[in-house]
């Protein structure tokens, strides 16, 4: 196996308007696991389409190892990528059973009796559908149909596995489960795993790269770690965590990561100062005696905490947690711990 | 470098080849040569002859006349009963609707003769009930009105069809909308269901109409012994005197055909086309009236309406089925199945048809399911922008009266086909040439509906797997269009073997098909076994669109043609 290679991407399709994939460029180290996130009509799954090949770039190149898979000239065809995809609405053939769906592309290679049987039972027992093998897609909940959509990735060891929007379907006590499978189906199989969403947190939670996306273009790839503490830009900023994004006379600042005393030394320079985007979680907003001062103008109780949004002096909102119940209206004085400038 | 941007697409190269080579031979060559003959004989003056013959613009006036008169009895049968049984609580929906289709399925020669055989001084039904007019009056059904008569019931469930589908497709909450506005249920149906169902009762007539000036049934059987010809069975009568210009004047004659046909497709999709704003709102739920202490009433109307086009017309039928001799009166007594017994076993004439046309729509029905499975395949997947042509020219063979394509495909098969050195006119092939080329568009249209509710990622699935093209087309893309599939077969066997206007003009010694059986028995006076194989196609029909509407749940919406 080796590394997934885009380079320079882009597909424009003949409707025209905007390239829906603009000029991206990413390396997926083999065996990684790569979230593609972004809001929807971003070109994150025009992008996945065009790894499996459903689409062909018009410019640019994907490599496998030093394999061209294609390029705006020429393309290999899906069917000879050694790919395995999970399709949002699952993808699974209505009039075959559960067993002869995972097993299909094991006949499709000419593998046949005990040992394509035995491949089947393996796969299913890696989602725990052993019991199903006999039922058709029909019969099973989403989850399950979910599930079976995953062993057939399996059966036949691919290189990459694709998944698009899997979740998307479930309700969020499933979701959490399937996310678990997710993981472990990308231990066991070591499967290089590109995997499409718009939920920050699941790209965030499963993935071992988080690759943003925006109008086409390629924003940030970085680990997830990477990606909450140091964001580029305020789209990725704006779209990872909740933090809130404030301007403040920081366009000068040394350092990228200011803390307060950093923050409190610009603010009373600010006459004449250049200002910049800064993002500030609400963990790092303290409720203390000195500060400066900022308005509550929303509490929602969250059970552990109350989640607050506040207004600064010039009107600009900031999140910030409370163990103390707090009333909209009242008057508080903040201290922020640290932020980070865009 | 040569830039392929069908990679990414599912299909084979070879695929689009192929559906340009099948709609070439089965569309764009036929009609083409027609239109080439029709214009060199206009402009060589060989035409001026032919246009100066009042009995061709007696035939035009005939064909107008019957045609709208007939589309007007359509209209006012079809649009009745789409709307009493769509907009009110009458019971027994299902059933009426059913057997208000029936007579669209019947082939017209059939229809013609029941209706003979419920009027006139010989009907023995008239007969056996004492009812019967005396001897020598005329029959009252050869005339114009009586063929525009049979016109409207044939056509009746092509204005009901279209409605119907407007009606099922209004707001309900608009309904709602305007009653809570404070409208009487009389203003909703006058301010809001006519208006928004108008482009419905339009594309109805003008399919109505098309199909009227197409029909040769009706008019071969009502008209030629009056001595009234329409432009169908004018083209006919040129055939069986032939001569030195047949082919130049019917090619000119089929033009006019197709002009009409035109103007009439045009007003339909015209129509259809501005009626878009239908889709605002909740539609789906239909919106209901209770009729009340009128219901019973409305229910009486509508099944008086089915005893009158169809009960009573297939009991004539049955009835002259079984009468001994023409003109001998039907009793108990006297009731024979000898026709049964001769046109099954006795007559080799009929014993032929039956074997022909079977034969013949079999080969059509699954031949064509080959062609268009792959043919609806590229329509659907193709993001080319030849494609919505492609599906355009494949229609317009069905869209046109069977006439106009029989002697375009004359005109192309006279002559021996270049190269081979064969020619198959006067053989059994070129009606099959017929109608593969007539019945493309009948086999295409369930096939493509399928493809078209089918997810595309099933396919993708299928790809990333590892099967290639064909293997991808027998494992996952058949099975999963099979009932479509199915529905097409035996829509297509159904059609074909009550086709009668295309064999009418190409059938020869031994090649007859059942439709051309029925009439020439009654042409020749066996009026009885005429009768006897009528009933026997009209079990056929009936038998299939029970098989269709058992299978109709299964099946994507549009599939089946009466059920919407």
């Amino acid at each position: 196996m080796a590394k997934l290679i885009l380079n320079r991407l882009s597909k424009a399709f003949e409707t025209g308007g905007r390239a829906a994939v603009n000029d991206v460029s990413l390396e997926v180290r083999d065996g990684g696991f790569l979230a593609l996130l972004g809001p929807s009509g971003c070109g994150k799954t025009t992008v996945l389409r065009m790894i499996a090949g459903f689409e062909q770039p018009t410019d640019g190149s994907i490599l496998l190892g030093d394999r061209v898979l294609a390029d705006a000239g020429e393309m290999v065809a899906p069917e000879h990528r050694n790919m395995a995809m999970v399709f949002q609405s699952y993808a699974l053939w209505p009039h075959m059973s559960v067993a002869d769906n995972v097993g299909y592309p094991l006949k499709v290679r000419g593998v046949t009796g005990e040992r394509r049987n035995a491949k089947i039972r393996e796969a299913l027992a890696a989602v725990r559908l052993e019991a199903y093998a006999d039922r058709r897609p029909a019969d099973l909940s989403g989850g399950q149909r979910q599930r079976v959509a995953l062993a057939r990735c399996l059966v036949t060891e691919p290189d990459v596995v694709l998944l698009d929007e899997p979740l998307a379907n479930l309700d969020r006590h499933l979701r959490q489960e399937m996310e678990e499978t997710f993981r472990e189906f990308h231990q066991r199989s070591g499967a290089t795993m590109i995997y499409v969403t718009h939920d920050q947190a699941e790209a965030m939670a499963l993935a071992t790269d988080v690759a943003v996306m925006s109008e086409g273009r390629l924003l940030q790839v970085a680990s997830p770690q990477e990606i909450y503490a140091r964001p580029e830009g305020r789209l990725v900023g704006g779209l990872v965590g909740q933090g809130a994004i404030v301007a403040w006379p920081a366009a000068s600042a040394q350092t990228r990561q200011l803390d307060w005393d950093v923050l409190q030394q610009l603010l009373s320079r600010s006459h004449g100062a250049d200002y910049a985007d800064i993002l500030i979680r609400p963990q790092d907003v303290e409720i203390a005696g000195e500060g400066v001062p900022a308005r509550v103008t929303s509490v929602l109780f969250e059970g552990e905490r109350y989640a607050l949004k506040l207004a600064l002096g010039d009107e600009q909102a900031l999140r910030a947690f409370s163990r103390q119940p707090v009333k909209v209206g009242d008057m508080v004085s903040i201290v922020i711990r640290s932020a980070w400038r865009l | 470098m040569f830039r392929s941007q069908n990679q990414g697409n599912s299909q084979p190269r070879w695929l689009f080849s192929f559906v340009v080579v099948v709609i070439f031979f089965l569309s764009v060559l036929p009609l083409g040569r027609l239109a080439a003959t029709g214009f060199s004989s206009l402009f060589s003056g060989g035409a001026r002859a032919l246009l100066s013959d009042p009995v061709v613009w007696q035939a035009v006036y005939d064909t107008l006349t019957t045609s709208i008169l007939g589309m007007i009895a359509a209209v006012i049968l079809g649009g009745g009963f789409a709307l009493l049984l769509t907009l009110f609580d009458v019971r027994g929906k299902t059933a009426l609707g059913f057997l208000f289709m029936l007579p669209t399925m019947i082939p017209p020669q059939v229809t013609a003769l029941s209706w003979i055989g419920m009027t006139g001084p010989s009907s023995a039904l008239l007969k056996a009930i004492g009812m019967a007019p005396p001897l020598g009056s005329p029959q009252p059904l050869y005339s114009i009105g009586g063929i525009a008569l049979l016109y409207g019931v044939q056509n009746a469930p092509l204005v009901f069809l279209s409605l119907r589908a407007g009606l099922l497709a209004l707001p309900r909450d608009g309904v709602e909308a305007a009653r809570l506005s404070g409208a009487s249920s009389w203003q909703v149906l006058k301010d809001i269901i006519l208006p928004l169902s108008l482009p419905g009762f339009v594309a109805g007539a003008a399919i109505a109409f098309v199909s009227c000036v197409g029909n040769f049934g009706i008019p071969a059987i009502l008209g030629i012994p009056a001595s009234i010809y329409t432009l169908p069975t004018l083209i006919y009568s040129k055939f069986a005197a032939f001569g030195p210009n047949t082919f130049a004047d019917v090619s000119l004659l089929s033009g006019l055909i197709a002009i009409l046909s035109v103007i009439g497709l045009t007003v339909e999709e015209r129509v259809l086309r501005g009626r878009d704003y239908r889709v605002i709102g909740l539609s789906g739920q239909v919106a209901m009236f209770r009729l009340g202490n009128w219901r019973l009433i409305g229910e009486l109307v509508l099944w008086l309406a089915i005893f009158i086009t169809l009960v009573m017309p297939l009991t004539a039928l049955i009835a002259s089925s079984l009468a001994p001799a023409y003109g001998v009166p039907l009793t108990p007594a006297t009731a024979t199945l000898d026709a049964y017994r001769e046109v099954l076993f006795k007559q080799a004439i009929t014993r032929t048809a039956f074997t022909n046309s079977v034969s013949l729509s079999l080969a059509t029905a699954l031949g064509l399911l080959v062609v268009t499975v792959l043919t609806g395949y590229y329509l659907v997947r193709s993001k080319s922008k030849v494609a919505p042509v492609l599906s355009a020219l494949a229609e317009i063979p069905y869209a046109l009266p069977g006439i106009v394509l029989a002697v375009a495909l004359i005109l192309v098969f006279a002559a021996p086909i270049p190269i081979i050195g064969v020619s198959i006119y006067g053989t059994i092939w070129i009606i099959l040439v017929a109608y593969f080329s007539s019945f493309f568009a009948v086999s295409l249209k369930p096939v493509v509906s399928a493809f078209r509710q089918l997810d595309p990622s099933l396919e993708e699935a299928a790809r990333l797997a590892g099967a290639g093209f064909g293997r991808r087309l027998t494992d996952i893309v058949v099975p999963l269009v099979a009932p479509a599939a199915g529905a097409s077969v035996i829509l297509v066997f159904l059609i074909a073997c009550n086709e009668l206007t295309v064999s009418a003009i190409l059938w020869s010694a031994g090649t007859q098909t059942l439709g051309v059986a029925i009439y020439n028995l009654d042409d020749s006076g066996s009026f009885n076994l005429a009768a006897a194989l009528s009933v026997l196609v009209v079990i056929m029909v009936i038998a299939m669109m029970l098989v269709l509407e058992l299978m109709a749940k299964r099946l994507p919406k549009g599939v089946v043609p009466w059920r919407s």
